[in-house]
Protein backbone atom coordinates (compact mmCIF):
# COMPACT_ATOMS: atom_id res chain seq x y z
CA UNK A 1 0.00 0.00 0.00
CA UNK A 2 1.43 3.58 -0.92
CA UNK A 3 1.22 6.24 1.65
CA UNK A 4 2.40 9.58 2.18
CA UNK A 5 6.02 9.92 2.88
CA UNK A 6 7.79 12.09 5.48
CA UNK A 7 9.34 14.64 4.99
CA UNK A 8 13.13 14.73 6.74
CA UNK A 9 12.93 17.42 9.72
CA UNK A 10 15.77 19.29 7.65
CA UNK A 11 14.15 19.25 4.33
CA UNK A 12 11.62 21.01 6.87
CA UNK A 13 13.68 23.79 7.77
CA UNK A 14 15.43 24.26 4.63
CA UNK A 15 12.33 24.45 3.12
CA UNK A 16 11.62 28.25 2.59
CA UNK A 17 15.56 29.13 1.97
CA UNK A 18 15.13 26.45 -1.25
CA UNK A 19 11.52 27.83 -2.65
CA UNK A 20 12.83 31.67 -1.86
CA UNK A 21 16.03 30.93 -4.09
CA UNK A 22 14.15 29.11 -6.69
CA UNK A 23 11.60 32.19 -7.08
CA UNK A 24 14.07 34.66 -7.48
CA UNK A 25 15.83 33.06 -10.49
CA UNK A 26 18.31 31.39 -8.60
CA UNK A 27 19.07 27.59 -7.00
CA UNK A 28 20.61 26.84 -4.07
CA UNK A 29 23.74 25.09 -6.17
CA UNK A 30 23.79 28.34 -8.30
CA UNK A 31 22.79 27.09 -11.54
CA UNK A 32 19.40 28.54 -13.46
CA UNK A 33 16.43 26.96 -13.85
CA UNK A 34 17.03 24.87 -17.25
CA UNK A 35 20.70 24.00 -16.77
CA UNK A 36 21.90 20.42 -15.29
CA UNK A 37 24.46 19.68 -12.87
CA UNK A 38 27.95 18.73 -14.24
CA UNK A 39 27.75 15.05 -15.70
CA UNK A 40 30.56 12.86 -16.10
CA UNK A 41 29.96 8.89 -17.57
CA UNK A 42 32.22 6.65 -17.41
CA UNK A 43 31.76 3.01 -19.22
CA UNK A 44 33.16 -0.24 -18.89
CA UNK A 45 34.21 -0.59 -15.35
CA UNK A 46 32.80 -3.87 -14.51
CA UNK A 47 34.51 -6.33 -16.43
CA UNK A 48 32.38 -9.11 -15.87
CA UNK A 49 29.07 -7.49 -17.20
CA UNK A 50 28.48 -7.03 -20.56
CA UNK A 51 28.13 -3.51 -20.32
CA UNK A 52 28.39 -1.02 -17.61
CA UNK A 53 28.43 2.79 -17.13
CA UNK A 54 28.86 5.02 -14.06
CA UNK A 55 26.94 8.23 -13.59
CA UNK A 56 28.05 11.24 -11.77
CA UNK A 57 25.22 13.89 -11.70
CA UNK A 58 26.23 16.55 -9.24
CA UNK A 59 26.73 14.32 -6.34
CA UNK A 60 23.89 11.74 -7.42
CA UNK A 61 26.17 8.40 -8.55
CA UNK A 62 24.42 5.80 -10.22
CA UNK A 63 25.61 2.26 -11.44
CA UNK A 64 24.31 0.33 -14.26
CA UNK A 65 25.28 -3.37 -14.97
CA UNK A 66 23.84 -5.03 -17.85
CA UNK A 67 24.09 -8.59 -18.19
CA UNK A 68 23.04 -10.74 -21.12
CA UNK A 69 21.44 -14.56 -20.57
CA UNK A 70 19.88 -17.41 -22.07
CA UNK A 71 16.81 -17.60 -20.98
CA UNK A 72 12.98 -18.76 -22.40
CA UNK A 73 10.83 -15.53 -24.21
CA UNK A 74 6.98 -14.84 -22.71
CA UNK A 75 4.11 -16.98 -24.43
CA UNK A 76 2.62 -13.71 -25.69
CA UNK A 77 6.01 -12.29 -27.86
CA UNK A 78 7.80 -15.45 -28.77
CA UNK A 79 9.93 -14.03 -31.78
CA UNK A 80 11.11 -11.46 -29.01
CA UNK A 81 14.08 -11.42 -26.91
CA UNK A 82 13.29 -10.40 -22.45
CA UNK A 83 13.93 -7.12 -21.03
CA UNK A 84 14.18 -6.90 -17.18
CA UNK A 85 15.01 -3.82 -15.22
CA UNK A 86 15.81 -3.31 -12.04
CA UNK A 87 16.84 -1.05 -9.41
CA UNK A 88 18.49 -1.04 -6.38
CA UNK A 89 17.90 1.88 -3.58
CA UNK A 90 20.35 0.26 -1.18
CA UNK A 91 21.44 1.97 2.40
CA UNK A 92 24.77 3.27 1.10
CA UNK A 93 23.21 5.59 -1.09
CA UNK A 94 20.96 7.64 1.21
CA UNK A 95 20.33 7.64 4.73
CA UNK A 96 16.49 7.93 3.73
CA UNK A 97 16.93 4.11 2.21
CA UNK A 98 16.67 1.18 4.00
CA UNK A 99 17.13 -2.72 3.80
CA UNK A 100 14.45 -4.89 2.49
CA UNK A 101 12.44 -5.59 -0.06
CA UNK A 102 12.03 -2.57 -3.03
CA UNK A 103 10.21 0.46 -2.26
CA UNK A 104 7.46 1.98 -4.47
CA UNK A 105 10.58 4.17 -5.01
CA UNK A 106 12.85 1.85 -7.27
CA UNK A 107 9.63 0.26 -8.33
CA UNK A 108 8.67 3.65 -9.77
CA UNK A 109 12.18 4.33 -10.58
CA UNK A 110 13.13 0.68 -12.49
CA UNK A 111 9.79 1.21 -14.25
CA UNK A 112 10.20 4.55 -15.87
CA UNK A 113 13.16 3.82 -17.10
CA UNK A 114 12.31 0.20 -18.54
CA UNK A 115 9.44 2.19 -19.95
CA UNK A 116 11.39 4.38 -22.26
CA UNK A 117 13.89 1.76 -23.64
CA UNK A 118 11.06 -0.77 -24.09
CA UNK A 119 8.49 2.15 -25.84
CA UNK A 120 11.10 3.39 -28.04
CA UNK A 121 12.50 -0.36 -28.84
CA UNK A 122 15.62 0.77 -28.04
CA UNK A 123 16.88 -3.07 -27.85
CA UNK A 124 16.56 -4.55 -30.96
CA UNK A 125 14.91 -7.29 -29.38
CA UNK A 126 14.45 -9.28 -32.73
CA UNK A 127 17.98 -10.13 -32.78
CA UNK A 128 17.78 -11.46 -29.47
CA UNK A 129 16.26 -15.11 -30.32
CA UNK A 130 17.91 -18.48 -30.51
CA UNK A 131 14.84 -20.38 -31.31
CA UNK A 132 11.72 -19.27 -31.28
CA UNK A 133 9.41 -19.45 -28.47
CA UNK A 134 11.93 -21.87 -26.60
CA UNK A 135 15.57 -19.67 -26.14
CA UNK A 136 15.89 -16.00 -26.78
CA UNK A 137 18.46 -13.59 -24.83
CA UNK A 138 17.51 -12.35 -21.87
CA UNK A 139 18.88 -8.45 -21.34
CA UNK A 140 19.40 -7.65 -17.36
CA UNK A 141 19.46 -3.68 -16.66
CA UNK A 142 20.46 -3.33 -12.90
CA UNK A 143 20.25 0.05 -11.69
CA UNK A 144 22.16 0.51 -8.36
CA UNK A 145 22.21 3.83 -6.30
CA UNK A 146 25.69 4.67 -5.02
CA UNK A 147 25.05 8.31 -3.62
CA UNK A 148 21.45 9.87 -4.01
CA UNK A 149 21.34 13.94 -4.44
CA UNK A 150 18.49 13.93 -6.38
CA UNK A 151 17.08 13.12 -9.85
CA UNK A 152 18.00 9.51 -9.50
CA UNK A 153 15.76 8.98 -12.43
CA UNK A 154 17.85 10.98 -15.34
CA UNK A 155 21.02 9.65 -13.86
CA UNK A 156 19.72 6.16 -14.13
CA UNK A 157 18.60 6.76 -17.56
CA UNK A 158 21.57 8.06 -18.79
CA UNK A 159 23.69 5.32 -17.13
CA UNK A 160 21.62 2.99 -18.52
CA UNK A 161 21.54 3.94 -21.82
CA UNK A 162 25.57 4.07 -21.59
CA UNK A 163 25.40 0.72 -20.40
CA UNK A 164 23.34 -0.66 -23.22
CA UNK A 165 25.71 1.34 -25.92
CA UNK A 166 28.64 -0.10 -24.77
CA UNK A 167 27.42 -2.75 -24.15
CA UNK A 168 29.61 -6.09 -25.88
CA UNK A 169 27.90 -9.92 -26.15
CA UNK A 170 29.46 -13.00 -27.86
CA UNK A 171 27.34 -14.07 -30.44
CA UNK A 172 25.65 -16.90 -29.13
CA UNK A 173 23.82 -20.22 -31.61
CA UNK A 174 22.19 -22.97 -30.92
CA UNK A 175 23.42 -26.12 -31.75
CA UNK A 176 20.96 -29.09 -31.55
CA UNK A 177 19.15 -28.13 -27.93
CA UNK A 178 22.54 -26.20 -26.94
CA UNK A 179 23.72 -23.14 -26.87
CA UNK A 180 27.18 -22.50 -27.96
CA UNK A 181 29.02 -18.74 -27.90
CA UNK A 182 31.33 -18.00 -30.95
CA UNK A 183 34.31 -16.29 -29.72
CA UNK A 184 34.49 -12.43 -30.50
CA UNK A 185 32.54 -9.49 -29.04
CA UNK A 186 29.68 -7.92 -30.84
CA UNK A 187 27.91 -4.85 -29.73
CA UNK A 188 24.07 -5.36 -28.11
CA UNK A 189 21.98 -3.88 -31.32
CA UNK A 190 20.38 -0.91 -30.21
CA UNK A 191 17.98 0.98 -32.65
CA UNK A 192 16.88 3.74 -30.15
CA UNK A 193 18.49 6.32 -27.80
CA UNK A 194 16.08 7.39 -25.21
CA UNK A 195 16.75 9.94 -22.57
CA UNK A 196 14.68 10.86 -19.76
CA UNK A 197 14.29 14.28 -18.49
CA UNK A 198 12.84 15.26 -15.21
CA UNK A 199 11.67 18.63 -14.29
CA UNK A 200 10.53 19.79 -10.38
CA UNK A 201 8.01 22.22 -9.73
CA UNK A 202 9.51 24.19 -6.60
CA UNK A 203 6.90 26.98 -5.73
CA UNK A 204 5.42 28.39 -9.03
CA UNK A 205 8.72 27.70 -10.92
CA UNK A 206 9.28 24.91 -12.82
CA UNK A 207 13.60 23.60 -13.15
CA UNK A 208 15.04 20.75 -14.65
CA UNK A 209 17.36 17.96 -12.60
CA UNK A 210 15.99 18.96 -9.33
CA UNK A 211 18.75 18.41 -6.41
CA UNK A 212 17.78 16.86 -3.40
CA UNK A 213 16.95 19.82 -1.27
CA UNK A 214 14.72 20.57 -4.58
CA UNK A 215 13.26 17.23 -4.71
CA UNK A 216 11.97 17.41 -0.81
CA UNK A 217 10.16 20.69 -0.83
CA UNK A 218 9.16 20.36 -4.76
CA UNK A 219 5.03 19.98 -5.13
CA UNK A 220 5.45 18.01 -8.38
CA UNK A 221 7.80 16.25 -10.71
CA UNK A 222 7.83 15.49 -13.92
CA UNK A 223 9.74 13.05 -15.89
CA UNK A 224 9.55 13.44 -20.25
CA UNK A 225 11.80 10.71 -22.06
CA UNK A 226 12.45 11.49 -25.98
CA UNK A 227 13.80 9.33 -28.38
CA UNK A 228 16.35 9.84 -31.01
CA UNK A 229 13.77 11.25 -33.27
CA UNK A 230 12.64 14.00 -30.70
CA UNK A 231 8.99 12.05 -30.05
CA UNK A 232 8.35 11.26 -27.01
CA UNK A 233 8.17 7.55 -25.49
CA UNK A 234 7.36 7.87 -21.82
CA UNK A 235 6.46 10.04 -19.14
CA UNK A 236 5.94 9.89 -15.27
CA UNK A 237 4.27 12.31 -13.20
CA UNK A 238 4.99 12.07 -9.42
CA UNK A 239 4.71 14.52 -6.19
CA UNK A 240 1.62 15.33 -4.21
CA UNK A 241 0.37 18.31 -6.72
CA UNK A 242 0.24 18.63 -10.58
CA UNK A 243 0.94 20.95 -13.14
CA UNK A 244 -1.21 23.11 -15.40
CA UNK A 245 -2.17 22.57 -19.21
CA UNK A 246 0.49 25.53 -20.10
CA UNK A 247 3.57 24.19 -17.99
CA UNK A 248 3.13 20.92 -19.52
CA UNK A 249 3.83 21.89 -23.26
CA UNK A 250 6.14 24.32 -21.69
CA UNK A 251 8.21 21.38 -20.31
CA UNK A 252 7.71 18.99 -22.98
CA UNK A 253 9.67 21.42 -25.20
CA UNK A 254 12.14 22.18 -23.18
CA UNK A 255 12.96 18.33 -22.64
CA UNK A 256 13.36 17.70 -26.25
CA UNK A 257 16.66 19.98 -25.99
CA UNK A 258 17.84 18.75 -23.37
CA UNK A 259 17.63 15.47 -24.02
CA UNK A 260 19.69 15.91 -27.32
CA UNK A 261 22.23 17.67 -25.42
CA UNK A 262 22.82 14.66 -22.94
CA UNK A 263 22.09 11.77 -25.59
CA UNK A 264 25.18 13.34 -27.44
CA UNK A 265 26.99 13.05 -24.21
CA UNK A 266 26.40 9.54 -23.17
CA UNK A 267 26.92 8.47 -27.19
CA UNK A 268 30.46 10.40 -27.19
CA UNK A 269 31.40 8.30 -23.83
CA UNK A 270 30.25 5.03 -24.20
CA UNK A 271 32.06 5.12 -27.61
CA UNK A 272 34.76 5.88 -25.89
CA UNK B 1 -11.07 -17.01 -20.92
CA UNK B 2 -8.87 -17.02 -23.89
CA UNK B 3 -7.67 -13.85 -25.39
CA UNK B 4 -9.75 -12.28 -27.82
CA UNK B 5 -7.96 -11.72 -31.28
CA UNK B 6 -6.10 -8.86 -32.55
CA UNK B 7 -8.46 -6.96 -34.61
CA UNK B 8 -7.95 -6.39 -38.42
CA UNK B 9 -8.47 -2.75 -37.85
CA UNK B 10 -9.07 -0.54 -34.76
CA UNK B 11 -10.67 2.20 -36.90
CA UNK B 12 -12.77 1.22 -39.97
CA UNK B 13 -12.81 3.57 -43.14
CA UNK B 14 -15.37 5.58 -41.67
CA UNK B 15 -13.42 6.29 -38.70
CA UNK B 16 -15.22 4.41 -36.68
CA UNK B 17 -13.47 2.28 -33.54
CA UNK B 18 -14.30 -1.17 -33.09
CA UNK B 19 -16.69 -0.96 -30.53
CA UNK B 20 -18.74 1.96 -32.43
CA UNK B 21 -17.02 5.30 -30.65
CA UNK B 22 -15.64 7.74 -32.86
CA UNK B 23 -12.16 8.93 -31.56
CA UNK B 24 -13.51 11.60 -29.44
CA UNK B 25 -15.87 9.38 -27.39
CA UNK B 26 -15.91 8.25 -24.01
CA UNK B 27 -17.17 4.72 -23.24
CA UNK B 28 -20.93 4.31 -21.15
CA UNK B 29 -19.36 5.69 -17.64
CA UNK B 30 -22.01 4.28 -14.82
CA UNK B 31 -21.48 5.57 -11.87
CA UNK B 32 -22.84 4.71 -8.08
CA UNK B 33 -22.51 6.26 -4.57
CA UNK B 34 -22.11 4.89 -1.29
CA UNK B 35 -22.85 1.07 -1.92
CA UNK B 36 -20.94 -0.39 0.74
CA UNK B 37 -22.12 -0.78 4.73
CA UNK B 38 -19.07 -0.84 6.75
CA UNK B 39 -16.62 1.43 4.55
CA UNK B 40 -17.07 5.14 5.16
CA UNK B 41 -17.40 5.87 2.00
CA UNK B 42 -17.56 4.21 -0.96
CA UNK B 43 -18.21 4.29 -4.81
CA UNK B 44 -18.61 2.10 -7.89
CA UNK B 45 -17.51 2.79 -11.91
CA UNK B 46 -18.23 1.03 -14.86
CA UNK B 47 -16.80 2.18 -17.84
CA UNK B 48 -16.82 0.36 -21.11
CA UNK B 49 -16.15 -3.38 -19.44
CA UNK B 50 -14.19 -1.44 -16.29
CA UNK B 51 -16.15 -2.53 -13.13
CA UNK B 52 -14.32 -1.08 -10.57
CA UNK B 53 -14.87 -0.30 -6.61
CA UNK B 54 -13.67 1.65 -3.84
CA UNK B 55 -13.66 1.63 -0.46
CA UNK B 56 -12.38 4.87 1.94
CA UNK B 57 -11.50 4.38 5.61
CA UNK B 58 -11.54 7.73 7.84
CA UNK B 59 -10.13 9.48 8.93
CA UNK B 60 -9.21 6.66 11.31
CA UNK B 61 -6.18 6.12 14.02
CA UNK B 62 -2.80 5.19 11.49
CA UNK B 63 -1.69 1.88 12.25
CA UNK B 64 1.86 1.21 12.16
CA UNK B 65 1.94 3.95 14.33
CA UNK B 66 5.38 4.92 13.08
CA UNK B 67 3.66 6.29 9.74
CA UNK B 68 1.70 9.02 11.28
CA UNK B 69 2.57 12.82 10.07
CA UNK B 70 2.15 15.56 13.09
CA UNK B 71 0.63 17.87 10.62
CA UNK B 72 -1.73 16.40 8.55
CA UNK B 73 -3.53 12.89 7.49
CA UNK B 74 -1.64 10.29 5.91
CA UNK B 75 -3.29 9.32 2.47
CA UNK B 76 -2.89 5.58 1.48
CA UNK B 77 -4.42 4.05 -1.67
CA UNK B 78 -3.87 0.82 -2.62
CA UNK B 79 -4.86 -0.41 -6.63
CA UNK B 80 -5.71 -3.69 -6.43
CA UNK B 81 -7.03 -6.25 -9.69
CA UNK B 82 -8.68 -9.27 -8.48
CA UNK B 83 -7.63 -12.62 -10.08
CA UNK B 84 -10.23 -13.12 -12.47
CA UNK B 85 -10.70 -9.37 -13.91
CA UNK B 86 -8.18 -10.05 -16.56
CA UNK B 87 -8.25 -12.66 -19.43
CA UNK B 88 -5.28 -14.75 -18.32
CA UNK B 89 -5.56 -14.98 -14.30
CA UNK B 90 -3.52 -12.53 -12.48
CA UNK B 91 -1.53 -13.35 -9.52
CA UNK B 92 -3.28 -12.41 -6.02
CA UNK B 93 0.23 -11.37 -4.81
CA UNK B 94 0.88 -7.46 -5.62
CA UNK B 95 2.54 -6.90 -8.87
CA UNK B 96 5.32 -4.00 -9.63
CA UNK B 97 2.63 -2.45 -12.03
CA UNK B 98 0.32 -2.04 -9.10
CA UNK B 99 2.49 -0.49 -6.30
CA UNK B 100 3.54 1.96 -8.65
CA UNK B 101 -0.52 2.32 -9.99
CA UNK B 102 -0.95 2.82 -6.40
CA UNK B 103 1.49 5.30 -5.93
CA UNK B 104 0.99 7.49 -8.70
CA UNK B 105 -2.74 7.46 -7.87
CA UNK B 106 -2.47 8.48 -4.70
CA UNK B 107 -0.55 11.28 -5.80
CA UNK B 108 -3.31 12.30 -8.18
CA UNK B 109 -5.68 12.66 -5.21
CA UNK B 110 -3.45 14.22 -2.24
CA UNK B 111 -3.51 18.02 -3.43
CA UNK B 112 -7.73 17.65 -3.31
CA UNK B 113 -8.02 16.13 0.10
CA UNK B 114 -7.89 18.67 3.26
CA UNK B 115 -4.95 16.42 4.77
CA UNK B 116 -4.47 19.24 7.48
CA UNK B 117 -7.65 19.22 8.83
CA UNK B 118 -6.68 15.31 10.98
CA UNK B 119 -3.05 15.01 11.99
CA UNK B 120 -1.66 11.95 12.59
CA UNK B 121 -4.58 10.12 11.27
CA UNK B 122 -4.62 8.08 7.89
CA UNK B 123 -7.53 8.19 4.96
CA UNK B 124 -7.22 5.01 3.57
CA UNK B 125 -8.33 4.51 -0.37
CA UNK B 126 -8.89 0.59 -1.45
CA UNK B 127 -9.38 0.45 -5.48
CA UNK B 128 -10.35 -2.68 -6.57
CA UNK B 129 -10.59 -3.62 -9.94
CA UNK B 130 -12.80 -6.45 -10.15
CA UNK B 131 -12.83 -6.47 -13.95
CA UNK B 132 -10.49 -4.36 -16.37
CA UNK B 133 -10.88 -3.21 -19.53
CA UNK B 134 -8.21 -0.81 -20.02
CA UNK B 135 -7.79 2.83 -18.56
CA UNK B 136 -8.52 1.09 -15.23
CA UNK B 137 -6.26 3.49 -13.28
CA UNK B 138 -8.36 6.73 -14.42
CA UNK B 139 -11.38 4.88 -13.68
CA UNK B 140 -10.55 4.31 -10.58
CA UNK B 141 -9.42 7.60 -9.73
CA UNK B 142 -13.08 8.81 -10.57
CA UNK B 143 -13.99 6.40 -8.66
CA UNK B 144 -11.81 6.84 -5.70
CA UNK B 145 -12.58 10.81 -5.41
CA UNK B 146 -16.15 10.03 -5.11
CA UNK B 147 -15.68 7.36 -2.55
CA UNK B 148 -13.89 9.90 -0.46
CA UNK B 149 -16.56 12.76 -0.81
CA UNK B 150 -19.09 9.95 0.46
CA UNK B 151 -17.25 9.16 3.23
CA UNK B 152 -17.34 13.13 4.15
CA UNK B 153 -14.02 13.59 3.99
CA UNK B 154 -13.05 17.51 3.15
CA UNK B 155 -11.90 18.19 0.08
CA UNK B 156 -11.06 20.94 -2.58
CA UNK B 157 -13.10 19.65 -5.27
CA UNK B 158 -13.38 16.22 -7.13
CA UNK B 159 -10.22 15.03 -9.36
CA UNK B 160 -11.75 13.30 -13.01
CA UNK B 161 -9.13 11.18 -14.46
CA UNK B 162 -9.19 9.75 -18.22
CA UNK B 163 -7.25 8.08 -20.92
CA UNK B 164 -5.99 8.94 -24.30
CA UNK B 165 -3.76 7.22 -26.79
CA UNK B 166 -2.91 6.98 -30.19
CA UNK B 167 -4.44 3.77 -32.79
CA UNK B 168 -3.22 3.53 -36.32
CA UNK B 169 -1.65 7.65 -35.88
CA UNK B 170 -5.09 8.89 -34.78
CA UNK B 171 -5.29 10.07 -31.15
CA UNK B 172 -8.62 8.69 -29.46
CA UNK B 173 -9.99 9.09 -26.48
CA UNK B 174 -10.65 6.78 -23.42
CA UNK B 175 -8.87 3.57 -24.99
CA UNK B 176 -10.66 0.19 -24.31
CA UNK B 177 -8.57 -3.23 -23.31
CA UNK B 178 -7.89 -4.05 -27.37
CA UNK B 179 -7.05 -0.52 -28.53
CA UNK B 180 -4.22 -0.20 -25.40
CA UNK B 181 -2.59 -3.50 -26.39
CA UNK B 182 -2.55 -3.07 -30.47
CA UNK B 183 -2.83 0.84 -30.13
CA UNK B 184 0.83 2.81 -30.68
CA UNK B 185 0.65 5.20 -27.07
CA UNK B 186 -1.67 5.45 -24.45
CA UNK B 187 -1.55 8.82 -21.56
CA UNK B 188 -3.48 8.56 -18.95
CA UNK B 189 -4.23 11.92 -17.02
CA UNK B 190 -6.18 12.97 -13.54
CA UNK B 191 -7.09 16.56 -13.73
CA UNK B 192 -8.04 18.77 -10.72
CA UNK B 193 -10.74 20.86 -13.09
CA UNK B 194 -10.90 24.54 -10.50
CA UNK B 195 -7.14 24.30 -9.41
CA UNK B 196 -6.64 23.72 -12.63
CA UNK B 197 -3.91 21.10 -12.28
CA UNK B 198 -2.77 17.78 -13.58
CA UNK B 199 -2.31 15.81 -10.88
CA UNK B 200 -1.60 12.49 -12.94
CA UNK B 201 0.09 12.11 -16.26
CA UNK B 202 1.80 8.84 -17.97
CA UNK B 203 2.84 8.27 -20.82
CA UNK B 204 3.54 4.92 -22.93
CA UNK B 205 4.14 4.72 -26.57
CA UNK B 206 5.61 7.21 -29.34
CA UNK B 207 3.96 10.47 -29.32
CA UNK B 208 5.10 13.41 -31.26
CA UNK B 209 4.68 16.78 -29.40
CA UNK B 210 1.88 17.94 -31.59
CA UNK B 211 0.20 14.67 -30.98
CA UNK B 212 0.55 15.01 -27.03
CA UNK B 213 -0.05 18.59 -26.64
CA UNK B 214 -3.74 17.22 -29.30
CA UNK B 215 -4.00 14.49 -26.62
CA UNK B 216 -4.02 16.11 -23.71
CA UNK B 217 -6.44 18.76 -24.97
CA UNK B 218 -8.71 15.47 -25.34
CA UNK B 219 -8.35 14.75 -22.15
CA UNK B 220 -9.21 17.65 -20.22
CA UNK B 221 -11.90 18.04 -22.00
CA UNK B 222 -13.21 14.88 -21.30
CA UNK B 223 -12.19 14.99 -17.43
CA UNK B 224 -14.34 17.94 -17.66
CA UNK B 225 -17.74 15.58 -18.55
CA UNK B 226 -16.44 13.24 -16.31
CA UNK B 227 -16.51 15.68 -13.77
CA UNK B 228 -19.57 16.72 -13.84
CA UNK B 229 -21.10 13.00 -14.09
CA UNK B 230 -19.44 13.12 -10.87
CA UNK B 231 -20.84 15.84 -9.33
CA UNK B 232 -24.60 14.28 -10.58
CA UNK B 233 -24.04 10.98 -9.24
CA UNK B 234 -23.38 12.28 -5.68
CA UNK B 235 -26.83 14.41 -5.92
CA UNK B 236 -28.28 11.69 -7.26
CA UNK B 237 -27.48 10.01 -3.35
CA UNK B 238 -27.76 13.04 -1.43
CA UNK B 239 -30.72 14.70 -2.46
CA UNK B 240 -32.68 11.77 -2.45
CA UNK B 241 -31.20 11.72 1.60
CA UNK B 242 -32.57 15.27 1.59
CA UNK B 243 -35.83 14.23 0.37
CA UNK B 244 -36.68 11.90 2.78
CA UNK B 245 -35.38 13.78 5.23
CA UNK B 246 -38.14 16.37 4.31
CA UNK B 247 -40.89 14.42 4.17
CA UNK B 248 -40.12 12.84 7.66
CA UNK B 249 -40.18 16.32 8.96
CA UNK B 250 -43.20 17.27 7.42
CA UNK B 251 -44.68 14.23 9.10
CA UNK B 252 -43.40 15.03 12.42
CA UNK B 253 -44.93 18.67 12.18
CA UNK B 254 -48.76 17.21 10.77
CA UNK B 255 -48.44 14.32 13.88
Amino acid sequence: MSFTPQLPPVAKLEQKTVIDLVASGKRIDDRTADSYRPLQIQVGLIEKANGSAQVSLGKSKVLVGVKVETGTPFPDTPDEGVLTVNAELGPLASPLFETGPPSEQAIELARVIDRGIRESKAVDMKSLVLLKGKKVQVVFVDIYILDHDGNLIDAASIAALAALASAKLLKAELKGDEVVYRPGLHPLPLNNHPVAVTFAKVGKTIVVDPVLEEEQVMNARLTVTIEKNGNICAMQKGGLSGFTQDELKTVVHLAVQKAAENRAKILAAAKG
Amino acid sequence: MPEPKQPEKLIDDKGVRIDGRRLDQLRPIKLEVGLLDKADGSAYIEQGKNKILVGVYGPREAHPKHIALPDRAVLRCRYRMAPFSVDERKNPAPSRREMELSKVIRESLESVVLTDLYPRTTIDVFIEVLQSDGGSRCAGITAASLALADAGIPMRELVAACAVGKIQGHMALDLSDAEDKYGEADLPVAWVPNANLVTLLQMDGILTINEFEKGLTMALDACKTIHSMQQEALKKKYLVIKEVAEEREETEVVA
